[in-house]
């Protein structure tokens, strides 16, 4: 029997065009093996929200570096548990201050990758925390 | 290579004993500590450099005297000897009244030249009180929605005398106007006004990605600023042509080099076919490149970067006007190299980056911040940043003599080697058509694209050092440091002004204006006499990018 590939949507939200680790990640992401969509720039917490219920993901990877991660990042995971996509993980990579990072977990995201952070640890993340599916 | 013995010369024949007689032993008995040695463009640099490695290289042909064609060493004679770099922080955060205060400070401590960043809404076109601006409101840089915010933010600072960097794109023909109109109302004469805009469309596409309309229409405003510009401010550089975003996107120092200068001759073939003298605007278009952690590939990086200028100007354009055929530039340290990890190494980071800028001949400079990894830069971490600069400007000595490195083997060897893949992408660039239509086919975006995941794994696994992330590693890192936080008020109080500014203005004027601007952009005049007359009436960026949006339309990226 085939395991289910894991299913990720890589998300930009906001108003910022810069892009090269949303797409680094989305390449990595498929190199592991993984199904990645990518939603290109500029998506509205809502569109990011349908995409990734029309898609039918494990996890959404959201892509910030303009500093408005407190705004739209909690805006995501409420959408997304509205849909009842209560097992959708949400991961965050950007430019974010460390004091930010309990909040956002509190506020329901999973996992804050900072520069630096290795795609194989993103990888691993990924394997260990998504929750088998049928 | 292989060389028949007949062809051998003999500076190859120096080289060759020395490997059997002195190298050769050596190696058998310590080998080297990897097989390849690569910069972090991850091209391969050879163990040693000599003669035989420049021996296509004449002196008056490719190096010359610095002031002098081809410009390899600079296009000032004395260097910095007459005048150092323009120390030019880059500044803007929260409200018009911050980042304000952050320029005096600046200038207080020995700043000479200001840059602004504006925020993501400024830089999109859209207003604080746009529903896509939520949670962007100074995030990124100042907010300035109209006239009234560009007031506050250059509220006592003259701009006849202070020469200004802004930061703007896709709406840069507005905020251009914004920024006369300020002076104007400052008593300022056009003529004497000197800055930069950086105005560069081009750039967008390939690798930043704020961009608003289509390429082609985009264009056309970039050309207007040229063409107002050089009537009427003719001490002002309406663009900076910029690799900057291009090598923070991925790039390699070559593909920085060489998609940067395309784009700046397809800014000269669209400003010649619009009717432009190219020496009456060529000399005002400036370039901006970054400085990454390879300190050779950058310097040779900025000699190749004049040289190969001068010659397409005087071959492909027929230019015989210095003006013309030098090539000046801005320099930032690369934003990218940064690490969250151990931030105070970052400082240690910028220092040389910098200093390879200075080497290459910047005419002038950005230092990032430690913090920027993290955050906007605090007013400490900006200052240190300030005070890198100072210290190789006043205590290293570097600035002594003109271009220190001008004759090094390694140096001119990888000069020539950037010029020529520069000049083997350009070829490529022209088969397609040209820029426009390279960047409509995804060529640039993918190449990026692809040095940035090769660089990302060359990290992975391990071939590519990043002291604190892939070595010498820290569990414990030394404790936190205070970083910027920008107040989330500042979108409310900017949308108090801009409602006030909605309230106490003509909207009649306005929406004569606006219409007025539109009939411009349909039929093709040049949109910056009603932008300015537009701004005048406090017609906001949003409402005017509207306008433009209205008959231009919206640009779409192709999948790729």
């Amino acid at each position: 029997m085939n395991e289910r590939k894991i299913r990720v949507l890589v998300a930009k939200p906001g108003l910022d065009g810069h892009d090269r680790g949303a797409k680094v990640i989305a390449r990595a992401l498929r190199d592991a093996g993984m199904e990645v969509i990518y939603t290109g720039l500029r998506q509205t917490p809502e569109m990011i929200a349908a995409a990734a219920l029309q898609e039918d993901v494990d996890a959404v990877g959201v892509s910030i570096l303009s500093g408005a991660h407190n705004t739209l990042c909690p805006r995501i995971v409420q959408l997304l548990r509205e849909r009842g996509m209560d097992d959708c993980l949400v991961l965050v990579g950007g430019i974010v201050p460390q004091e930010d990072i309990p909040k956002l977990k509190a506020q329901g995201v999973a996992e804050i990758f900072l520069p630096g952070t290795s795609t194989e640890d993103i990888v691993t993340f990924l394997r260990q925390n998504i929750r088998p599916r049928a | 290579m292989a060389e028949t013995n007949e062809i051998t010369s003999p500076k190859q024949a120096a080289v060759e004993r020395w490997e059997q007689e002195t190298l050769g032993p050596v190696l058998k008995k310590r080998p080297e500590s990897k097989a390849r040695f690569e910069t972090v463009s991850l091209d391969e640099v050879n163990r040693l450099y000599t003669p035989a490695d420049t021996a296509d290289i004449d002196f008056e042909r490719d190096i010359s005297f610095p002031g002098e064609f081809p410009y390899t060493r600079g296009i000032h004679p004395t260097g910095y000897r007459g005048k150092l770099w323009t120390m030019r922080q880059f500044a803007g955060f929260g409200t018009p009244e911050e980042t304000n205060a952050r320029f005096k400070y600046l200038m207080e401590q020995g700043q000479t030249g200001l840059s602004v960043a504006y925020d993501l809404p400024a830089l999109m076109g859209y207003d604080a009180d746009s529903v896509l601006s939520e949670g962007e409101v100074g995030k990124c840089g100042v907010a300035v929605s109209s006239l009234a915010d560009m007031e506050v933010l250059f509220d006592g600072i003259p701009l006849e005398q202070v020469t200004v960097s802004q930061t703007i794109n896709a709406p840069a023909s507005v905020l251009l106007a914004m920024y006369l109109v300020v002076a104007e109302k400052q008593g300022a004469d056009f003529r004497k006004i000197s800055g930069t805009l950086q105005n560069d469309i081009l750039k967008e596409y390939i690798a930043q990605k704020e961009w608003i309309y289509p390429i082609r229409p985009a264009m056309k405003l970039v050309i207007d600023t040229f063409e107002f510009c050089t009537q009427h401010v003719p001490k002002y550089n309406p663009i900076s042509v910029s690799g900057y975003h291009i090598r923070e996107a991925g790039a390699t120092a070559m593909q920085e080099l060489a998609f940067t200068l395309r784009d700046g001759i397809e800014y000269v073939e669209w400003g010649v076919r619009a009717g432009l003298d190219v020496d009456v605007f060529v000399p005002r278009i400036s370039f901006f490149f970054n400085a990454h952690n390879d300190f050779f590939e950058e310097i040779a990086k900025y000699r190749a970067a004049r040289r190969i200028w001068s010659r397409v100007m005087r071959e492909r354009f027929g230019s015989r006007d210095p003006r013309t055929l030098q090539l000046r530039f801005h320099t930032q340290t690369a934003g990218v190299s940064l690490t969250v990890q151990q931030p105070l190494n970052n400082i240690v980071r910028v220092a040389i980056q910098a200093l390879a800028g200075v080497l290459g001949g910047t005419q002038s400079l950005h230092t990032d911040a430690f913090d920027e990894a993290l955050a906007l830069p605090t007013d400490r971490a900006a200052l240190i940043a300030l005070r890198t600069q100072q210290i190789i400007a006043e205590e290293t000595g570097v600035a002594n003599t003109v271009d220190p490195l001008g004759g090094s083997y390694f140096v001119e060897a990888l000069t020539k080697k950037m010029e020529d893949g520069a000049l083997d992408y350009f070829e490529k660039i022209d088969a397609m058509g040209g820029m426009a239509e390279a960047i409509e086919k995804g060529f640039p975006q993918r190449e990026i694209q692809e040095s940035a995941y090769q660089y990302q794994k060359a990290v992975e696994r391990g071939e590519q050092s990043i002291v604190g992330v892939n070595k010498y590693q820290m569990t414990e890192e030394p404790s936190g440091m205070p970083t910027l936080v920008i107040n989330e008020a500042v979108r409310e109080r900017q949308i108090e002004r801009l409602q006030r500014t909605r309230d106490r203005r003509d909207n009649g004027a306005v929406a004569n204006a606006l219409e007025k601007l539109k009939q411009a952009a349909s039929a093709g005049d040049n949109t910056m006499p009603a932008t300015i007359e537009a701004v005048r009436a406090y017609a906001t960026l949003g409402e005017i990018c509207d306008a433009l949006r209205d008959v231009y339309g919206l640009y779409e990226e192709p999948a790729f």
